[in-house]
């Protein structure tokens, strides 16, 4: 469904990508992590040309993302769903305007069955009583919540999670986590999960790539992942206290 | 039209031919993304009927125009007591203070109206486009927007472009009644001109080739603040510094343009 070739990518003179390969198949949860700046965002920004490659193809289904424009890229962009690491909700709109403003701005739905819908996405995010608010009312948790309302409302087959759940309470991440799972179970929805969170990414991912130096360095289905010889996979589980059986382990003196 | 966030990278030039020759070619390459910019929320017009467009239109137009209201007032006002008190002092070693009401209707009608109303909007409007506009680049809310196919140019940029289009030669406008007014005021009670020989001198001599060339001007600060505000905006990178560095950046550009744009209209016209 997403195939990575050989994507190169450099900003401010740094190789953040170096000959990035993989493929995403349509109906998995594929969690890409890494340590912080090593180009984990870069690579969810090429996946809609937010970024564009200096080398090599990016392609969604049989259209190559890293070529489209106009038309192309507006019906690419419209089988995705993107959760920013802050929300990116704005300002001046309350969280039900914020929703509701892909479906007021792309499509003819008329004004109820937009209400109908937004209520209906708030609802699944444990929302839908603070529609009224603004997003200075409300905490980090909720800014992402609606943020995942908004990439959601339009229905996307594809949503990409830009560390969802980073900054918030242990309770509020898992509540983000069983909602990712759950999309993927009732609604067919693709995942693509960028997150620094371990124990997040063993808990929801089909398979999980491990992004280090610009290369996947290590891609697996969670099982073998934490089996993984790799000496940067050991040393960023490690530093979870993830056992190489996924379980937790207690560190003493 | 994706909005331009992404130039082209070249390493640390070595000396200082390599500086200066970076430094043209970077100017160079923001005029070109700033002319794009300006071109795609010009193509967007056709979409400033829709009913968001125009509430978001009035909107802009309420915030450029009725709030700045308070300052041009006061700076239009002293702008013409100035003009007519020091070229009244002046002409008084002439016995000729009859003739500031001229003095004070060309000055502001061609240069001074359109000039001070284009470095008040920079400064209180334009500032506010580019922190704005780059607080929502920081935060991802422009990148979302694209996502969402909604183009950040149509949403964002063009009705400021509108409302400033309009608002900036109404504003110069009024600077220039206030300007005409405060100097009608010194006049009468510093340099004795009566209120009607004042009125009289200032509109024997005006052209409605002064009023035109002064609403042109106007027109043209208004797009360049309004371009050069969303330019910087979208171009704001590294946190709440670049916000900060970004905001300033586009008030000096503005200021500069506006002193360039000026002389060269005026250089055309006369």
């Amino acid at each position: 469904m997403i195939r990575f070739e050989k994507v190169q990518k450099s900003l401010g003179g740094r190789q953040v990508l170096d000959g990035v390969d993989f493929d995403i198949q349509q109906g998995e949860t594929f969690v890409i992590v890494g340590p912080s700046g090593v180009g984990k965002s870069v690579t969810l920004k090429h996946m809609v040309r937010l970024m564009t490659p200096d080398q090599g193809k990016v392609w969604v289904g049989d259209t190559c993302v890293s070529e489209a424009r106009g038309d192309d890229l507006r019906r690419i962009r419209e089988r995705f769903g993107y959760l920013f690491q802050g929300g990116a909700l704005l300002a001046w709109l309350n969280l039900a305007e914020n929703v509701a403003l892909p479906l007021r701005e792309n499509t003819d739905a008329s004004e109820d069955e937009i209400q109908e819908r937004v209520h209906r996405v708030l609802e699944m995010v444990g929302l839908q009583a603070d529609a009224n608010k603004q997003p200075s009312e409300i905490s980090g948790g909720m800014r992402k919540r609606a943020g995942l309302a908004r990439a959601i409302v339009g229905k996307p087959e594809i949503v990409l999670y830009d560390e969802p759940t980073s900054g918030l309470d242990p309770v509020t991440a898992r509540t983000i986590d069983t909602l990712i799972e759950q999309m993927r179970r009732d609604m067919g929805i693709t995942s693509v999960v960028v997150t620094h969170d371990m124990h997040s990414a063993l808990s929801i991912g089909t398979r999980i790539a491990m992004l280090h130096d610009g290369r996947i360095v290590e891609l697996a289905d969670p099982d073998r992942f934490v089996q993984s010889e790799q000496p940067e996979v050991k040393a960023f589980l490690e530093a979870q206290y993830i056992t190489r059986t996924g379980g937790w382990e207690r560190k003493s003196e | 039209m994706t909005v331009i966030k992404e130039v082209e990278y070249y390493p640390p030039p070595n000396n200082w031919v390599g500086r200066v020759g970076r430094l043209a070619m970077h100017a160079c390459q923001q005029t070109g993304i700033a002319t794009l910019l300006l071109i795609a929320a010009v193509r967007s017009f056709r979409h400033a009927l829709t009913s968001r467009s125009r509430r978001e239109i009035l909107g802009q137009m309420y915030i450029s125009g009725i709030k700045s209201l308070g300052v041009i007032t006061i700076v239009a006002l002293f702008t013409g007591m100035i003009l007519a008190l020091q070229t009244g002092i002046e002409l008084r070693r002439f016995n000729q203070e009859v003739n500031i009401g001229t003095a004070v209707m060309v000055s502001m009608l061609r240069e001074m109206g359109p000039f001070m109303t284009g470095l008040i909007l920079a400064a209180c409007v334009g500032s506010a486009i580019t922190a704005q506009l780059g607080t929502m680049t920081i935060s991802e809310e422009i990148d979302a927007l694209e996502i969402m196919s909604i183009d950040p140019v149509r949403f964002l940029v063009m009705p400021r472009l509108i409302a400033m289009t309009i608002m900036t030669p109404l504003l110069s406008f009024y600077t220039c009644v206030l300007g005409l007014l405060g100097g009608g005021l010194v006049g009468m009670t510093q340099l004795g001109v009566s209120w009607e020989a004042y009125l009289d001198n200032a509109t024997r001599f005006a052209e409605v080739k002064d009023l035109f060339v002064g609403v042109l001007k106007a027109v043209i600060f208004g797009i360049l603040i309004t371009v050069v505000a969303s330019h910087e905006g979208f171009a704001t990178t590294r946190g709440a510094v670049g916000v900060g560095l970004s905001t300033r950046r586009s008030v000096i550009v503005s200021f500069l343009l506006i002193l360039i744009t000026g002389y060269i209209v005026t250089r055309l016209f006369y």
